[in-house]
């Protein structure tokens, strides 16, 4: 959610039942313009919670005036003072994608893991256990980069494409009109677009390639792994990711009030074909 | 020259447009004529749209006798509905029954309680709790209800649920129970039908005895639930707890859609529907995650003295307990520091989904005495009672998720401690919250329903399959004999029948010739 209308944005997004103490709310009203000044983002998000065990972590992303070149990452603890995190790489995945279990909240607590290594002594090859040191604060990089790239949701034409190519903000965007606010396809991915390349030319053909360039939650894998739910009597559409539980999506329609937060423990959740 | 450039330039600009019988002339000049009146900021950043704008503004609906307004329809059924809680206030009049109202109230402040959740940075919007407590309101005012509470809310697939916790006022809730029994009748009469079918191999499968379910106001069922989908539709009573329902809830993960009478599709298979599953979550979610500072309640003295022995030799501890009116709180910090300053209030459910053990031994012994003496190996086993933590144990005894402590205790706020209250968090139950300032408290529960568990789901496996046929030689695979063993195997008949073959031989001879002299 923007970090501008932060305090509407909540008051929609609260019937999922988080939301943030008064005094959480002010601290990051004050601090996420300085961010914005500091780090010179043309947007700041506040991207939402990771519940710890010890302490909350609070995740802010800054946008650049492309709207999807790759985003900056800040967290804090306190809700004053951010860190900058580093982008999340391929074998930082990888690394961490054996860490399970709740997060501790402190970015410098290690996971320990064990794992079998083959060690070759001359001829001999032998099965060793090596202990892999695991720092959370790469864990929530890694986290943080899964859900973006498989949960963040922008409704259709709040962003268009220029013909040059960035992806600017649609300032006449005025929201989806109530029919189409119940569709899933009027829901876009929030993240370079991978699956519309593979789309047939019957397809494409009544794509608006300025603003149908990413890829709709029409498609998502496993279906029925968002719930759609229309509140306060059909004036806002929520969507609620099953696979990330804790995603929450709001729009208003016919309003440009649109975001997404998320408020959970940073676990995937991998029982859902169990549980429709 | 210059006259006749400009007219040509006008003549141009005010040619009609062939698609859409507007000219450039007229739309520029309504332009100009809109970023005068409106005055916008940087209009030159703007133009494009502006421009959108009016020629928007042509095809702005007229009235037409086909209207299409279909879909703005249930956004006003909703308020319609909602507008009958804003107006039940006004309804009674009279400053008597005014008095009376506030004087009997059963309703919660659920304001209050969303206030101090709201310090915790958890619970709904303001809005959404005002119209939650009008709902309350009316729930309270149309049923006679002793005490109520605003347990929660479940979210669902496609709709959520706002559950009231409440207690009815002494014997006015004895409605249901037939429900139940015509459920068992039907059992029985499908049994009987397997059974006319004798060519079919029958189940030896023996369903193990049912655990009767707990008496309304015990145990599980201590409370009374209500759900609604949305402030303002109509409350829901949800049917009372079994404990084979909670045994099964135990061992499936499903999520809620939303709809009460949806049926659960899940392996081991649910008895119930929604309503039921839904209910078992709500006991389980009660049971695990209701706490209290300590002191807050004690037990009632009166059964502290007479009954404490015996009641604990057989349920394993006290049910009932009061509020202690001589609590005079606990500092804050001490509750935020050490999780034994909270306690249970709400009885451990034990592995067999009951709070109080039931034996099933001691009925069968006195039901069905003739199936006693034949499976007397049977019932010489002793089953152990299973005993859980008694009511009012301190959190500090729960039990680890794998090195994962089960509550998170804070301090509301670290920029002023001094007004802050202590928040709990359920590691277990996500989702679940309790705060308190040192003299009150209160629970609160948002989510999926669902427990926590850092391992994925496993559906517990089916049981072995059963035999068929009972293993016998008619239906054993032997190797054929050989020409030998077959040889070897007929001498040895031979041998040992001879003799007494050829005496019966000849009786029989004999006996035929007799017969046959009759008949002739």
């Amino acid at each position: 959610m923007d970090s501008e209308s932060l305090l509407l944005s909540l008051e929609l997004a609260s019937g999922s039942g988080q939301g943030l103490s008064p005094d959480r709310r002010a601290s990051l009203l004050t601090s996420l313009t300085l961010v914005k000044r500091d780090y010179r983002y043309d947007r700041v998000l506040f991207w939402g919670r990771i519940l710890g065990i010890v302490a909350d972590y609070y995740i802010a992303q800054g946008l650049s005036a492309d709207q999807l070149a790759p985003r900056k990452t800040l967290y804090s603890l306190n809700c004053m003072e951010w860190s900058l995190l580093p982008p999340a790489t391929e074998e930082m995945m990888t690394q961490t994608s054996v860490v399970k279990g709740r997060f501790m909240g402190d970015p410098s607590h290690e996971y320990e893991h064990t794992e079998m290594q083959k060690v070759n002594d001359g001829e001999k090859v032998f099965d060793e256990e090596v202990v892999v040191q695991i720092k959370e604060e790469s864990r929530l990089v890694s986290i943080i980069d899964q859900i973006d790239k498989a949960v963040a949701v922008i409704p259709r034409g709040a962003l268009y494409k220029t013909p040059f190519g960035p992806i600017h903000v649609n300032r006449t965007f005025e929201g989806l009109s109530l029919s189409e606010a119940k569709k899933l396809s009027s829901y876009f991915h929030f993240r370079e677009p991978i699956e519309l390349k593979n789309k047939t030319l019957l397809e494409k053909a009544d794509m608006d390639p300025s603003l149908d360039f990413l890829d709709s939650l029409e498609y998502d894998i496993p279906k029925g792994s968002w719930s759609m739910q229309m509140e306060r009597g059909n004036t806002l559409v929520v969507l609620r990711s099953l696979l990330w539980p804790g995603l929450t999506f709001f729009h208003a329609p016919h309003t440009k009030n649109c975001g997404y937060i998320y408020v959970g423990t940073g676990e995937k959740n991998i029982d859902l074909p169990f549980m429709l | 020259m210059v006259e006749i450039a400009v007219q040509n330039a006008k003549a141009y600009l005010l040619k009609t447009s062939s698609k859409s019988g507007l000219n450039l002339y007229d739309h520029l000049s309504n332009i100009l004529t809109k970023i005068l009146d409106e005055r916008p900021e940087n209009a030159v950043d703007t133009i494009e749209n502006i421009s959108q704008d009016v020629k928007k503004a042509h095809f702005s609906k007229k009235l037409d006798t086909l209207q299409n307004e279909n879909e703005m329809l249930p956004t006003y059924e909703i308020a319609e509905k909602q507008k009958a809680l804003f107006l039940q206030g006004n309804l009674e009049g009279g400053d008597q029954e005014l008095e009376d109202e506030i004087a009997e109230s059963s309703l919660p402040n659920v304001m209050e309680s969303a206030f101090y959740f709201e310090q915790a940075g958890v619970g709904l919007g303001t809005d959404e709790t005002y119209r939650i407590f009008l709902a309350l309101k009316q729930l309270t005012d149309t049923h006679p209800i002793q005490r109520c509470r605003f347990w929660g809310k479940i979210l669902g697939l496609e709709m959520n649920y706002i559950v009231a916790e409440v207690e009815f006022r002494e014997g006015e809730d004895e409605e249901e129970e037939d429900d139940e029994e015509a459920i068992e009748e039907r059992d029985n009469g499908d049994s009987e039908a397997d059974g006319d079918d004798d060519e079919l191999p029958r189940s030896f499968y023996k369903a193990p005895q049912a655990v009767p379910k707990e008496e309304s106001r015990t145990g599980a069922n201590k409370y009374t639930y209500f759900v609604c989908n949305e402030p303002g539709r109509p409350w829901a009573k949800l049917p009372s707890v079994t404990p084979a329902q909670i045994v099964i809830a135990r061992k499936i993960k499903k999520f809620f859609t939303g709809r009460l009478d949806n049926p659960i599709i899940s392996y081991p298979p649910f008895p119930g529907t929604e309503s039921n599953y839904l209910r078992a979550q709500i006991a389980r979610i009660s049971a695990a995650t209701h706490v209290s500072p300590l002191g807050f309640y004690q037990f009632g003295e009166e059964e502290e003295e007479e009954e404490e022995e015996e009641e604990e030799e057989i349920d394993g501890g006290r049910e009932s307990f009061e509020e202690n009116p001589d609590f005079e709180g606990i500092q804050v910090i001490d509750l935020v520091e050490s999780l034994s300053n909270w306690v249970h209030h709400v009885q451990y459910i034990l592995p067999q989904g009951r709070c109080n053990w039931f034996n099933p031994i001691q009925k069968s012994e006195e039901e069905e005495e003739d199936e006693e003496k034949e499976e007397k190996g049977e019932e010489a086993e002793y089953i152990e009672q299973e005993v859980g933590p008694p009511l009012l144990t301190p959190l500090s005894e729960d039990i680890e998720i794998q090195n994962i402590p089960p509550w998170t205790t804070r301090l509301s706020s670290s920029l002023i401690p001094q007004y802050a209250i202590a928040v709990l968090r359920s590691n277990l139950w996500p989702g679940a919250y309790a705060f308190s300032n040192g003299k009150k408290f209160e629970n609160f529960y948002i989510g999926w329903g669902h427990k926590y568990s850092p391992d994925n789901y496993t559906p517990p496996v089916p049981p072995p399959v059963y035999q068929e046929y009972p293993s016998g030689p008619e239906i054993t695979e032997m190797d054929d004999p050989n020409v030998e063993e077959e040889q070897a195997f007929r001498a040895a008949q031979e041998a040992a029948t001879v003799l007494p073959v050829e005496e019966n031989e000849t009786e029989e001879e004999e006996e035929e010739e007799e017969d046959d002299d009759d008949y002739e």
